[in-house]
């Protein structure tokens, strides 16, 4: 009887609105729980969106080129079993038993100022490939006209140094927002550890040795899985902050904070990663850097890391000191991997190392249950034969 | 003959269309009020009444009602009556005839019958003819179904619609402003019947289309000359057919210059400035880079009074603000 809203989700806690690049459905399809709907161009770039909800397409309520608030309907579907609705006035209660995960939730977001565009200048920016929220006005009026488009794709094609508003302003922009709120908000307790690897590695090494080289496996994925399965002994460490409570995530989805060509951060997750092998961590992994160079992540993966990893060893750090992305929870650091003197037994030996840290929210959880944490880690990774 | 120009004026040309289809058909007659003796209240049929005869040029007396409704009735009957109603304001008198005969008709009839009428008659402002005879109306007859409605706006016009409208099997109403009857310029020799289909671009432009007809083509292409010296680039459409409208031409125009400013003598309140408007809308909405602007009549009875009836009218300068008003956000 009801049909079922399908939301502009958020994809990050700092997203506010979103703009539908294009969809992949047609009114009639019938979808499935995970398929890729649409692109949403974000402050982060374009976003595969999935839906999560099985059904037939009923409606398609917001036209590409469209910029809404988060939580603004953009579809509506019918529910199998369901016949289509007579009117298309959806019931609260159906719309709020959609599942979603849990951070994609309506934000009372304001409702930005109206952007003004004549329907030419859009459509010749559509034409063009030009990002219509990237353009500034000539016109005192503020309205967008085609002038302002020509401007902007001649000034792309002349390879003109991007300007503020750009695509990559506004996601320093966002980073911005998201550190100078985690820094306000989350009091951030730390802690470190020097983790031995000597006993990983050499796994890692004999197991990379028999596989063909495109399938060797990087040591990032034993930190992967090792975070991961510690998460489920400290599951505080493992969630949301929201309204001033702890939210436990609804499963152990790590965020890998990715540099991206040309400036910019993000940490898109890799979903159960506790529950993965490590060769399909090694997969999801070099699938992921691979998208996030040519800019196709998944709404799933932007909008629900329930925690986040980053590792900044290859550039020779020793050690991360991190900052939490709200509403996240803590955040797990790792340096470079070198040898060091290592006392053991009353001797001094020379040993491969990380040290590893713990930014984690002190309002969710204590210094005592992160030390908790990091042992397990460390405890994980003198076992990398249980990893797999 | 072939490209060779004469010098002429749009009443000339009108006599000669006039002499012409009494020439060609014998089934074609002019009536109305003082167009035998008195040559016409615009001397457009000056001298027809000797050369034709009374029976063919027949003056009438003083009832739009009537002498219309005889022309209906003779084109019923097979003939092609062209009837001239002196001014627009006079022709709502016979409106009844217009609108409930000439237009239905044919409805009416199952198309057991046809109305082959011409009407033409005088319109517009800027004679000080004060707030009785100084109409635009052509927008209400716009508004009917059944008939055809052309305003002829040029030389070649005025000498070529009348042997085409006489042709058409439905009525025809044929609008001249009287400010054009003494517009001089220079016409083929070997002018002819022309379409009354299509609307025309009277001057290529790239930065704004202004829309317009009749009285105020003129007015228009000024406006689009001072325009190009202060660098706008506008092309100026001619209606020429007010029903039906040829929404292609206004189309392929806006979609060119992606701005549009109609200039329409009428009150802009439920005009043919507001359709063309809404049609432009619904047609070429993704094509528009600005609102749609227009220059119509102020709503006020015209007056009489000379600087008066000046301001109440479209005028050029009035036009060239209105265009730079729409390409205002042009680098």
């Amino acid at each position: 009887m009801a049909s079922h809203e399908f939301l502009m989700p958020s994809l990050g806690a700092d997203m506010e609105a979103g703009t539908l690049v294009s969809w992949n459905i047609r009114p009639g399809d019938a979808v499935k729980r995970g398929q890729v709907v649409a692109v949403v161009e974000t402050q982060k770039g374009a976003i595969d969106v999935e839906i999560w909800q099985d059904g037939t397409v009923e409606k398609l309520v917001v036209e590409p080129g469209q910029k809404v608030p988060v939580g603004a309907v953009l579809a509506t579907l019918i529910a199998e079993g369901e016949p289509p609705t007579a009117a298309a006035v959806p019931e609260k209660a159906a719309a709020v038993a959609a599942p979603q995960p849990a951070v994609v939730r309506p934000q009372p977001a304001a409702i930005p100022a109206r952007f003004r565009i004549s329907p030419a200048a859009r459509k010749l920016a559509e034409e063009l490939g030009v990002n219509v929220d990237a353009l500034t006005p000539a016109a005192a009026d503020g309205v967008i006209g085609r002038a302002d488009v020509e401007r902007a794709a001649q000034a792309a094609k002349a390879g003109a140094p991007p300007k503020p508003g750009d695509w990559q302003a506004q996601m320093r922009k966002a980073i911005a927002a998201a550190m100078a709120k985690s820094k306000r908000e989350i009091p951030h307790y730390y802690l470190g550890s020097g983790i031995e690897m000597t006993r990983a590695l050499a796994w890692l090494e004999r197991e990379n040795a028999a596989r063909p080289v495109t399938a060797r496996m990087l040591y990032a994925v034993l930190l992967i899985k090792a975070v991961a399965l510690a998460l489920r002994e400290v599951p505080e460490l493992n969630g949301f902050w929201i309204d001033g409570a702890f939210q436990p995530g609804p499963g152990i989805h790590v965020g890998m904070a990715v540099a991206m060509r040309g400036g910019g951060l993000v940490a898109p997750a890799i979903h159960d990663a506790d529950r993965k092998s490590l060769v399909q961590l090694m997969d999801d992994l070099r699938d992921l850097i691979t998208r996030v160079r040519s800019g196709r992540l998944k709404s799933s993966e932007m909008a629900d890391p329930t925690i986040t990893l980053t590792s900044l060893g290859d550039l020779g750090v020793e050690t991360v000191y991190g900052v939490i992305y709200p509403p996240q929870v803590a955040l797990i650091g790792f340096g470079r991997i070198s040898e060091r003197a290592w006392a053991e037994n009353g001797v001094v030996a020379c040993r491969r190392a990380v040290t590893a840290t713990l930014a984690a929210d002190h309002r969710a959880s204590d210094g005592h249950r992160g030390a908790v944490f990091l042992a397990a880690v460390n405890r994980l990774l003198q076992e990398p034969e249980q990893l797999q | 003959m072939k490209g060779v120009a004469i010098k002429t004026t749009y009443r000339e040309a009108m006599r000669a269309a006039l002499r012409e289809a009494l020439q060609r058909d014998p089934r074609v007659f002019l009536m109305g009020e003082d167009v035998g003796r008195y040559g016409g209240s615009y001397a457009v049929s000056m001298g027809l009444l000797a050369e034709f005869g009374e029976e063919r040029i027949r003056d009438t007396p003083l009832s739009e009602s009537a002498f219309v409704g005889a022309g209906i009735g003779a084109a019923l009957a097979g003939m092609r009556p062209i009837v001239e109603v002196m001014t627009v304001n006079f022709s709502l008198l016979a409106l009844d005839q217009i609108l409930n005969n000439a237009a239905t008709i044919r409805h009416m009839s199952g198309g057991q019958f046809s109305i082959p009428l011409v009407i033409r008659m005088a319109t517009g402002g800027g004679r000080q003819l004060a707030a009785q005879h100084s109409h635009s109306l052509e927008g209400w007859y716009a508004h009917i179904p059944g008939i055809r409605v052309v305003a002829p706006a040029t030389l070649a016009d005025a000498r070529g619609m009348l042997w085409t409208a006489l042709a058409d099997p439905d009525p025809v109403i044929i609008f001249e402003h009287a400010l054009l009857y003494n517009m001089e310029g220079e016409l083929a020799a070997d002018a002819g019947a022309v379409d009354i289909d299509k609307a025309a671009v009277r001057r290529a432009g790239t930065d704004a289309t202004l829309i317009t007809y009749g009285g105020s083509l003129g007015k228009a292409l000024q406006a689009a000359e001072e325009l190009a010296r202060a660098g706008i680039s506008a092309e100026v459409v001619d209606l020429r057919t007010l029903r039906p409208l040829d929404d292609a031409t206004i189309i392929a125009s806006v979609s060119k210059t992606h701005r549009a400013v109609i200039v329409d003598e009428g009150w802009k309140t439920g005009s043919l400035a507001a359709e063309i408007m809404a049609r432009i809308m619904e047609l070429a909405f993704y094509e528009l880079d600005a609102p749609l602007a227009r220059v119509c009549s102020i709503e006020v009875p015209i007056p009489y009074a000379k600087h008066l009836e000046d301001a109440a009218l479209p005028q050029v300068a009035g036009i060239v603000a209105a265009v730079e008003g729409v390409v205002r956000g042009k680098p």
